[in-house]
């Protein structure tokens, strides 16, 4: 392919946005208060099939929420703006207009809580990256005689936060997210993913190669394995998704205070616990996320979430802390993890074959639900590079299974190991916008898991 | 409301000078929403919403590209001709689809969903409305959490081709939801009315009263209780009778996705995966029992995703997908019915402005039978009624799958019995639908959705809806949750 004559800008830079929060200090009236928050982005999505582009384009966005407040009333507006700064302008003083003419029919929020001691901060990180074009060109001539599909996504990602005290908050990544599948046959496939804040030849030529080494292993004649339990080893690809079940709630203070939470047993002194090796942290500091949230509070770069397989901690938000008491410690309204780390153990990841011996070594888990979320009890798929292994030897891909477990059992009672190497993994989703989140998770082996259709 | 006049400025003035591409389209989209709700009784601050973008799609040579911007003036729509344009060119000799030999729609006309125009409540008025069904809600010291809440939506969507193309549809939606959580005993059970926003339908005031929202704090607060103190589901092969608010989950994931045409051309493998359903099947293939009957109707006005054009402007018409349980067609837009060589449906569909149109969902629906609910019940000799999902999970082929629901009614010979909860149940597609016994009449049928389909990369949750009579399936592998 050749590249483009035009390489997509981005016109909404920090200096950009602080024009913004100036026209909204210019649009408050006496007695009120504001908080706003921008996300935006230029990205370059291209998609490809079969060894070749199925869908190429690019998106420019930019979204600020307006949170006005007067006394406890307060009313949100979410606006798309086109960076043209009059007619962004215009927009956010109609917005300021008609929250202002909503707040008398408003109610008091008795859980209202925001940023009041300014913490204005600062981070612009990655580096300008190959056009798109030719990076997808890299792509399909390295997979070449391969049937690959995936896609790349890449370029700036920016968020920032502002209020009527002056405190001012940005957050820029420069980063790309390309995850492909080579393909066997049928749903036998290997999924790859390189991901980061500058572009590596040399890293992305290994990562493929790694990719065409276990395609080989797809080639075997596939075995369709009975329902009932094996030994397994969870590839670090493969406890992301466990981790995503976790990320559901299951942290959140206010959902734990509601007992809604997939952990409400493990709380008080006689609560249910993990596996002594299981710690969890909310590590921002290790992530891409933003060192900041939606009310302006600063997010610690650590909160501690379980501790040697108890539970510590959760994230509380304004609201919640507000609402059952306790302290903010930088959470959403969401209360979601943006950044979980599960600390490693023991196990050498070259070594994980060996430990396993024989049973199954799971690349990727798929579309995993609570079957009963009280109980902590999850079911999923086995999907992609999914192996039997006999005395550590890959023998044969396995057809899909399902297993339905508990959190209980797989992270405690048949927990037998946990890599040493815990994989930093870049959330790859893309729904509205380009995620900003991140996962470090080690490999797991356990001595059972329980496996139903 | 969306404001029509900032998507109606001329396009064909945005174009660049010397324009050369072989074909172009700009699909303009606006939306505006609001979300009022009020949890334990306490009013949650109103929440308003504003969009507004634009994606131009270019054909030039064998190649294809868009660009999206949120910037809908003259000259956001040049910049992103331009693009839109450049990547076209430099993907063409890499392009898996010729681009010459893509639909190049000029379809003309209007939509709109029923009661479009309709008075519309104020935010005052919404909130007594919820703090009414919240504060009912409170019966007892062990409903722990509970919210009433609405969404409302009004999107305007204009799509101009050069080939002289101008579609404009405006729809009107409305999401009313309950949910109440109670706990006793060390268990947590919520109980919801219809499912997290499985009320979403077009039109105004009325979908109120269809779902029966006065009320239902109270309602689904007692069920709540009821369920946490209820014993878990019993496990074993048996008759579930599944009612439409379970039914809509079943059709979707297990004869919706399998049923898209570009999962099964393969381009959704990275991601949402593939299908057990080969082009080979259609026309042929037995996928249920002869009682049933799959459509894509997008002419049922109050369902969700009804529309007059889908989003590459094909016009859209209720067609059979499955009739008398054998397979006939694939959702397979305009695109991929050419890259298939199959027959397909209008269902190119993007989310918003800032994602391209990929074959979805939109109507998928089950017609009706004949049975009574009482004649279905009185039939079974033991069983189980679910209602409610609350948990899905099926494998990447979309064949292995197991589901959950809120709560489960025993059958007995030919009787209502205990409720019991955590009921599930897993089976493999290719094998449920022919296990299809009984299929409830239209008194039976609710119209229902979700607004919350994902799937794509970059990634879509979409509007998809789903109407369905209860049913009967024989021989189904039930089981409960983990005894405390």
């Amino acid at each position: 392919m050749n590249a483009p004559d035009t390489i997509a800008t981005h016109p909404f830079s920090e200096a950009y946005f602080h024009d913004l929060a100036a026209v909204l200090d210019r649009a408050l009236a006496a007695g009120e208060f504001y908080t706003a928050s921008l996300a935006a982005e230029t990205s370059e999505f291209v998609r490809f099939n079969r060894g070749k582009v199925r869908q190429p384009g690019s998106v420019s966005q930019c979204y600020l929420e307006i949170d006005l407040m007067q006394g406890r009333r307060h009313a949100l507006q979410r606006l798309a703006l086109c960076g043209n700064p009059a007619s962004d302008a215009a927009a956010i003083e109609a917005a300021v207009l008609a929250l202002r003419a909503a707040l008398p029919a408003l109610d008091d929020d008795p859980h209202l809580l925001y940023a009041t001691q300014v913490h204005s901060t600062r981070s612009v990180r990655g580096t300008p990256l190959p056009a798109a074009e030719r990076i997808i060109d890299d792509v399909l001539t390295a997979a070449k005689g391969h049937d690959v599909v995936g896609i790349y996504a890449g370029g700036p990602v920016m968020r920032g936060f502002a209020n009527a005290a002056g405190q001012r908050n940005w957050h820029e990544a420069t980063s790309f997210n390309l995850q492909w599948s080579l393909y066997h046959r049928a749903d036998k496939a290997v999924k790859s993913g390189l991901s980061g804040l500058s572009w590596d030849d040399a890293v992305f030529a290994a990562k493929m190669q790694e990719a065409q080494s276990q395609l080989a292993s797809m080639a075997l004649p596939s075995r369709a394995l009975a329902p009932g339990d094996y030994r397994v080893f969870l590839a670090p690809a493969a406890m992301e998704e466990i981790a995503g079940m976790l990320q559901w709630g299951a942290f959140s203070a206010r959902a734990l205070a509601t007992r809604q939470s997939s952990l409400a047993r493990m709380q008080g002194e006689h609560g249910l616990g993990l596996d002594e090796r299981v710690t969890l942290r909310e590590a921002t500091a290790e992530g891409i996320a933003t060192g900041f949230q939606s009310a302006g509070f600063i997010r610690p770069d650590r909160v501690a979430l379980i501790d040697r397989g108890r539970l510590v901690g959760a994230l509380t938000s304004p609201r919640t802390a507000l609402e059952f008491g306790g302290e903010s410690n930088g959470a959403n309204n969401d209360e979601t993890p943006e950044a979980l780390s599960m600390e490693g153990g023991d196990l050498a990841l070259s070594d994980a074959l060996a430990a396993l011996d024989t049973g199954l070594y799971i690349g990727n888990l798929w579309y995993l639900n609570y079957s009963d979320r009280p109980a902590a009890r999850i079911t999923g798929m086995t999907r992609f590079a999914t192996f039997q292994v006999e005395h550590g030897r890959i023998v044969a891909p396995v057809d899909v299974l399902r297993f339905d477990d508990t959190l209980y059992r797989m992270l405690g009672s048949s927990l037998e190991a946990l890599t040493r190497e815990a994989e930093l993994r870049l959330e790859s989703s893309t729904y509205m916008q380009r995620a900003l989140a991140s996962v470090r998770l080690p490999g797991a082996l356990l001595s059972r898991m329980t496996f139903t259709l | 409301m969306p404001d029509a006049d900032r998507l109606s400025l001329d396009v064909h003035c945005a174009l660049p000078p010397g324009f050369a591409a072989d074909y172009w389209s700009v699909r303009l989209v606006e939306e505006v929403s609001e979300c009022h709700a009020v949890r334990k009784s306490v009013a949650l601050p109103l929440q308003r919403a504003l969009d507004r973008g634009a994606m131009v799609t270019v054909h030039a040579g064998a190649g294809h590209g868009y660009a999206a911007t949120s910037d809908v003036s003259g000259a956001g729509l040049r910049a992103a001709f331009e693009r839109a344009f450049a990547i076209a060119r430099a993907c063409a000799s890499r392009s898996l689809i010729d681009a010459r030999s893509l639909p190049r729609p000029q379809s003309r006309g209007t939509y709109a969903s029923p009661g479009i125009d309709a008075p519309r409540r104020s935010a005052r008025e919404w909130r007594e409305l919820l703090m009414q069904e919240s504060v009912a809600a409170a019966i007892d010291d062990r409903i722990v959490d509970w919210e009433a809440s609405v969404e409302l939506r009004e999107a305007t969507h204009r799509l101009v081709t050069s080939t002289g193309g101008e579609v404009v549809q405006r729809y009107r939606l409305i999401y009313p939801h309950c949910a109440v959580t109670a706990h006793a005993d060390g268990d947590t059970q919520t109980r919801t009315l219809n499912g997290y926003r499985g009320i979403c339908q077009q039109g105004a005031d009325e979908v109120l009263a269809r779902f029966g929202f006065a009320g239902c704090g109270r309602r689904i607060a007692e069920q709540a209780l009821e369920l946490v103190l209820a014993p878990n589901c019993p496990s074993g092969r048996m008759q579930a009778l599944l009612m439409p608010d379970q039914m809509i989950l079943q059709i979707h994931e297990s004869i919706g996705h399998p049923l898209e045409l570009d999962r099964i051309l393969g381009d959704e493998r990275n991601f949402a995966g593939t299908s057990f359903v080969t082009p080979d099947m259609f026309g042929t293939y037995r996928y249920g029992s002869p009682l049933l009957n799959i459509t894509f109707d997008p002419g049922r006005p109050e369902e969700l995703a009804s529309y007059g054009w889908d989003d590459e402007g094909t016009p859209a018409e209720k067609v059979y997908l499955i009739r008398n349980g054998v397979l006939e067609r694939p959702l397979g837009s305009a695109t991929s019915q050419l890259r298939a060589g199959l027959p397909g449906t209008a269902n190119a569909r993007a989310d918003n402005w800032n994602r391209p149109p990929i074959d979805r969902m939109a109507n998928l629906n089950l017609e009706p039978g004949d049975a009574t609910l009482d004649e279905m019940i009185a039939g079974i000799e033991d069983g189980i009624l679910m209602e409610t999902n609350r948990s899905w999970s099926i494998d990447d082929s979309r064949n292995k799958f197991q589901f959950g629901c809120e709560r489960g009614q025993l059958i007995r010979e030919g009787g209502l019995g205990a409720v019991v909860k955590n009921p599930n149940y897993r089976g493999i597609s290719a094998v449920f639908w022919r296990n299809l016994a009984r299929v409830g009449n239209a008194q039976t049928m609710q119209v229902l959705g979700t607004p919350y389909c994902g799937k794509g990369e970059p990634s879509q949750v979409i509007r998809v809806g789903h109407a369905s009579p209860a049913c009967v399936f024989d021989g189904v592998d039930v089981f409960g949750g983990v005894d405390a």
